[in-house]
């Protein structure tokens, strides 16, 4: 068991014990000056009756089905419990504060059963009271907690993300390419670190601003495609078609550089003869359709790969939060002979 | 000190980068071929025969890995097996199993100094082997050991499979309209064949569209022993194995006739109890 719970650690018996003493010596004081009397007789039949309530009740609950994440029973089982740990638990409180005091409080129902009531009233508000404070005091840690794990995974998936927008792989080849250029072909060398630099920028600032302009993103991917073209040589020919009337169309940022990304690495990387790429923009009806198309490896060979699925999900979620149900993202074969993949986003006009 | 060496490099320039490091660091090494894929490769080193293989991990078609296991298995007899470096840009679990497999490995972009110690190490490999009495067969043995670990990290080959690849029961495979389902269990072999696998019974064979090493994870490794890139055997229909006067290790098999070749890279698995 890993100690996720508050309530699991070895402390928790000695320190929920100690609170309720603490609580019932409360309890014995207010009692002693409302109603006055031997104050050391409340405090033994407080400490008692609460005492014996709270190891009913929490060692009693052990013997339920208990809530994993709470550590509690839940639904009527903690009904049954509770109400038969305030039973219980004032049973044997009550005795055992009657053998101190050498006098019997169960003599007193059948004097008073007023009084008697009003005893055993005061008793359940009391165990109420505590009850209700240590059941939301561990909801709150619970939240807390919960709170914590979120965060943790809302990072990780951050972390992932960055990770795949990054692709370390693509990153170091780069470097590697750019480290040999400088040495041969210091202009090249500048251009090339010219278009890292943009799109490096782009890929770390693209989830600032919900949209940008058509252009912009076409920009952002021929920085890609340059950077690729230098070390894909002739094994890389790429197309981006971009209508002047679609050139100001707001779009999410970097939707299309998950698309581009997986046509080179699952379409024309593992393909030996390499391929080209193609991205278009066109309007159809009241829709704008993306497209990405590869004349690679083809979709058989690549669906396999889990980074593939990883950057799709990501483009379906984007899509999905923006537009709705009025976005699709589709991967199919391509149609013609040349084969490959056809990616196409479309999104309302 | 003299030797050849083969670059295998999908990015020209890289390449091209590699070897004039090489020439400066070593000028006594040979680059008898420089390629751009993994068959090519497997094909340049089988038939020039380097002793040092530069081999990248991810080029188009077969990887790098891919290529060394090959060429330990297709590598001539009688013949050095050649030194592996392999180079990676980024490959976290390929240098994890590297630093386990302690077979050298280079991360782009290379830095000279740790190329001059690759070098150093070859160079002094290559001495012992010179100067050494020992017998030709035992060189493969480290190489082997050193492949087969790399071989069995699960990210470098591709597969990227999750640990717990459900084990398949039943195969199904398409025979003109119909789908005949072939129990595991009923398999006597299978066999690579291009993109598909032949999955051979005592009665007859089919044809199934996966890959290989797509297929892998899915068998029960106890029970389906791979003894060669391309052959996986069900390990209770193995009747005998048998080596030949040249050390090549054959089975024969119950339920089918054929004798089935083991590659020197899983000759291991077979020695008497």
């Amino acid at each position: 068991m890993t100690p996720t719970h508050a309530d699991t650690d070895r402390f928790h018996y000695p320190r929920h014990g100690a609170i309720v003493a603490g609580f019932s010596a409360v309890v014995a004081i207010g009692l002693s000056i409302a109603k006055g009397g031997d104050w050391m007789l409340q405090f033994v039949y407080a400490e008692a009756i609460g005492l014996s309530i709270w190891a009913c009740t929490d060692f009693g609950r052990l013997l339920f089905k208990l809530d994993p994440e709470s550590n509690w029973p839940v639904g009527w089982r903690m009904v049954v419990m509770q109400v038969s740990a305030v039973i219980i638990g004032y049973v044997i409180g009550t005795w055992i504060g009657d053998q101190y005091c050498g006098c019997s409080t169960f003599e007193l129902w059948r004097h008073s059963a007023r009084a008697f009531a009003s005893y055993l009233v005061l008793s359940i508000a009391i165990t109420a009271s505590i009850s209700f404070f240590f059941l939301s005091r561990g909801r709150d840690q619970r939240r807390l907690r919960q709170l914590a794990i979120a965060q943790r995974d809302a990072s990780e998936a951050q972390l992932k993300l960055l990770e795949s927008q990054l692709e370390p792989h693509m990153l170091f080849n780069t470097l590697a390419n750019l480290r040999v250029l400088i040495g041969i072909d210091p202009v090249r060398a500048q251009a090339m670190l010219d278009h890292l630099i943009a799109f490096l920028r782009a890929t770390l600032s693209g989830s600032q601003q919900p949209f940008h302009a058509l252009s912009a993103e076409f920009a952002r991917l021929s920085d890609y495609l340059q950077l690729m073209q230098v070390r894909m040589g002739d094994r890389l020919q790429t197309r981006l078609v971009l209508p002047a009337d679609l050139a100001g169309l707001q779009v999410p940022p970097l939707v299309l550089q998950p698309l581009v990304e997986n046509a080179i690495k699952h379409g024309l990387e593992p393909h030996v003869g390499g391929g080209r790429i193609e991205v278009s923009a066109m309007r159809a009806a009241d829709r704008i359709v993306l497209r990405v198309r590869d004349t690679g490896a083809g979709l058989a060979a690549g669906a396999s790969a889990v980074g593939t699925r990883f950057g799709l999900e990501q483009v379906r979620k984007r899509l999905a939060t923006i537009y709705g149900a009025a976005a699709t993202l589709e991967l199919t074969p391509a149609a013609d002979a040349e084969g490959g993949t056809d990616a196409t986003v479309t999104i309302p006009a | 000190m003299n030797a050849t060496a083969l670059i295998a490099e999908d990015e020209a320039l890289l390449a091209a980068e590699l070897k004039a490091q090489l020439a400066k660091l070593w000028p006594g090494l040979h680059v008898v071929a420089t390629v751009g894929h993994g068959a090519a490769a497997l094909e340049s080193a089988l038939r020039l025969r380097p002793q040092i293989l530069f081999l990248d991990i991810r080029m188009p078609g077969m990887s790098g890995l891919e290529a060394a296991q090959a060429i330990a298995e297709d590598w001539p007899d009688g013949i050095r097996a050649p030194l592996i470096v392999f180079v990676t840009a980024y490959d976290q679990y390929a240098v994890e199993a590297f630093g386990h497999a302690a077979v050298d490995y280079l991360l782009k972009p290379i830095d000279p100094a740790r190329l001059a110690q690759t070098c150093a190490r070859a160079q002094a490999a290559l001495a012992a082997r010179a100067d050494g009495a020992s017998a030709i067969a035992p060189q493969w043995d480290a190489a082997l050991g050193q492949l087969r670990s790399l071989l069995a990290a699960p990210a470098l080959t591709g597969t990227r499979q999750t640990p717990a690849a459900p084990r398949l029961q039943v195969i199904q495979a398409g025979v003109g309209h119909a789908i005949h389902l072939v129990p595991v269990d009923s398999v006597i072999y299978f066999e690579a064949a291009d993109k598909y696998v032949r999955v051979v019974t005592a009665e007859r064979e089919h044809l199934i569209r996966i890959a290989l090493r797509e297929l892998l994870p899915q068998l029960d490794e106890q029970r389906f022993w791979q003894i060669h890139r391309g052959t996986v055997v069900r390990a209770d229909a193995i009747a005998t194995a048998q080596r030949d006067e040249a050390g090549k290790l054959t089975l024969s098999l119950r339920g089918r006739p054929e004798r089935l070749t083991v590659s020197r890279l899983y000759a291991h698995l077979f020695r008497a109890m």
